[in-house]
């Protein structure tokens, strides 16, 4: 890739008309069709060096939008389709912003004082000029410690760091993946599908079976997920739908067995897992069938991204790299000295490969999803017979983690008896249902006497004590 | 209490919990079929890891991945011999 690609549309279009596809749960959208008419409706120049929120609920959409408006918005701000609403005002405000592309089934309305509003549609229609003024700046949600989300700034240019191929070869790649195309990992898949073929779309709640049978439909050679995605395939009878030559595997880490697994089922598959992070970009990819990587990886000179292990934690440095949360957050951007990013990611040499061990700061990882203790435990905390609490990860084979609690109450006073612990349990379960999404609130919690304060390595307790935070100690429970 | 009861007691104890409607458990009911989601998975395998002592999917010995409920019993019971 060119340091700055022109477009997204131009670089697709590089070596003429793309013949792919974009196959939707409702909807087929031919590629070239883009070359003529639109799915915006003719408001396509309305939108012309603007900051906008692309909130569409139906991944064909967001994909179709995605496609117009690189190189004639300023600003493109991903917002998935699990972002909650009561989050979407600080996003605009945070990306400063002035229009949005929505649909019917936008999980939250656009914030009041966004004028411009533009539907996306893929019966396209109206003419398409395709004229690109601006390298349009890449806006991706990322969680923060309380739950509002960060967002982390990219352009084409560090988003297609790790396309080493852009232009279809003579074998046609269908890519079928199961994240949603607004957070990194599917992102990437989005854009490697452009360049050299045609996507599946899952849609939001789709069932495994359907999802597959539709990707068969289409052909599909190349197909990405979460390992918790792929367990469920597994899980699903339905593995055996699809017969793909490439499996990909990213965004939590892959235990042997669901590798194991992968290559009885798919025996005539690549089978890859690969790490990226939205801040870090991708990584690295691992063809051996091993879980872990190689530790030749790190350090090796002249690698077009460099990696190296710091206090047991994993840097990156390369093209790829994000450029840096957008307003309030952009002091929080993890950058060494080198210009690394520190993805947090803690890992550990044995034999002479590397195994990642959890993340750092005591950040749960749950089927892929990012969870910070401190939001949990402040709704914990929250309860009038909670003293304080300590949420920390189980491992989990089926979802890399859970979510689990421990709380310690409050003394009881003459005015006022202390509910069974059962019905405090059930309260506090109920609390954490009310305001956070379902894979953050605890699968368990217990009630203990005392939390002991110990910190996972010398150096978070050294920071911890420097910044003195409220919960910037870990705490361990004593039963 | 049998593996069998106390796997089918846990079916039951998190569906409520999650708020998930559990369909019939019968031994030919494919998993994706009986109500859990992948959460409800993740939490049943813990709460059997706590009651029969064993997670089988964590041995670094499951060469298949159940596909039915009787399928995932005959895993647990195989573990624990």
């Amino acid at each position: 890739m060119p340091d700055k690609p022109p477009s997204l549309w131009a670089s697709i279009t590089a070596a003429g008309t793309p013949a792919g596809h974009l196959y939707g749960a409702g909807a087929t959208v031919g590629l070239a069709g883009l070359a003529r008419a639109s799915s915006l409706g003719g408001r396509l120049e309305e939108l012309r060096g603007r900051s906008v929120l692309l909130t569409v609920s139906d991944p064909l959409r967001a994909a179709l939008a995605m496609l117009e408006l690189d190189g004639v918005a300023a600003r493109i701000v991903l917002c998935p389709a699990d972002l909650s609403p009561e989050h979407l005002p600080s996003v605009a405000r945070k990306a400063a912003a002035d229009a949005c592309v929505e649909d019917a089934g936008a999980a939250a309305a656009a914030p009041a004082g966004i004028g411009t509003r533009v539907g996306v549609d893929p019966q396209l229609s109206g003419e398409a000029r395709r004229v690109c003024s601006c390298t349009t700046e890449w806006v991706l949600l990322t969680s923060g410690t309380t739950g509002v989300p960060k967002l982390v700034r990219h352009d084409l240019a560090t988003l297609t760091h790790a396309l080493t191929d852009t232009r279809p070869g003579p074998d046609s790649i269908v890519w079928a993946t199961f994240y949603d195309i607004r957070r990194y990992g599917g992102l990437q898949i989005f854009l490697r599908a452009v360049h050299l073929g045609s996507l599946v779309l899952a849609a939001p709640g789709e069932a495994v079976p359907a999802f597959l049978a539709r990707a068969r439909a289409a052909g599909v050679t190349h197909i990405s997920g979460t390992p918790s995605h792929w367990r469920k395939v597994l899980m699903s009878g339905s593995a055996a739908t699809i017969a793909p030559r490439y499996v990909r595997l990213s965004g939590e880490i892959a235990d042997q067995a669901v590798l194991d697994a992968l290559r009885a089922s798919y025996p005539q598959a690549v089978v890859a897992h690969a790490f990226a992070s939205t801040e870090a970009g991708v990584a690295f990819e691992v063809r051996d069938g091993r879980a872990g990587f190689p530790a030749s990886f790190i350090d090796s000179p002249g690698a077009r991204v460099r990696l190296t292990v710091v206090d047991e934690t994993l840097r990156v440095r390369a093209g790829g790299n994000a450029h840096g949360y957008l307003g309030d957050d952009a002091v929080a951007f993890q950058q060494g000295p080198d210009g690394s990013i520190d993805t947090g990611d803690r890992v550990e040499e044995r034999a002479g490969r590397y195994y990642f061990l959890g993340r750092q700061g005591g950040v749960i990882n749950v089927g892929g999803l990012k969870v910070y203790p401190e939001e949990i435990e402040a709704v914990l905390n929250a309860h009038p017979w909670v003293r304080m609490s300590l949420v920390r990860a189980r491992s989990s084979p089926i979802t890399g983690a859970i979510v689990i609690a421990d709380v310690v109450l409050a003394e009881e006073t003459s005015g006022a008896a202390r509910p069974e612990p059962e019905i405090l349990t059930r309260d506090l379960i109920h609390s954490c249902r009310q305001s956070l999404a379902a894979y953050k609130v605890p699968a368990s919690i217990r009630i203990v006497p005392r939390l002991r304060c110990v910190a996972s390595s010398l150096r978070e307790a050294v920071a911890a004590w420097v910044s003195a935070s409220p919960g910037g100690l870990r705490r361990t429970a004593t039963a | 209490m049998s593996i069998r009861s106390t796997i089918t007691s846990q079916f039951k104890q998190v569906a409520i919990e999650q708020e998930r409607k559990l369909a019939t458990l019968t031994d030919d009911r494919k998993l994706i079929d009986c109500g859990l989601d992948s959460l409800s998975f993740a939490i049943l395998v813990a709460r059997l890891e706590d009651s029969l002592g064993v997670d089988p999917f964590s041995s670094g010995n499951v060469s298949e991945y159940p596909v039915s409920f009787g399928d995932f019993i005959r895993l647990y019971e195989g573990f624990a011999r």
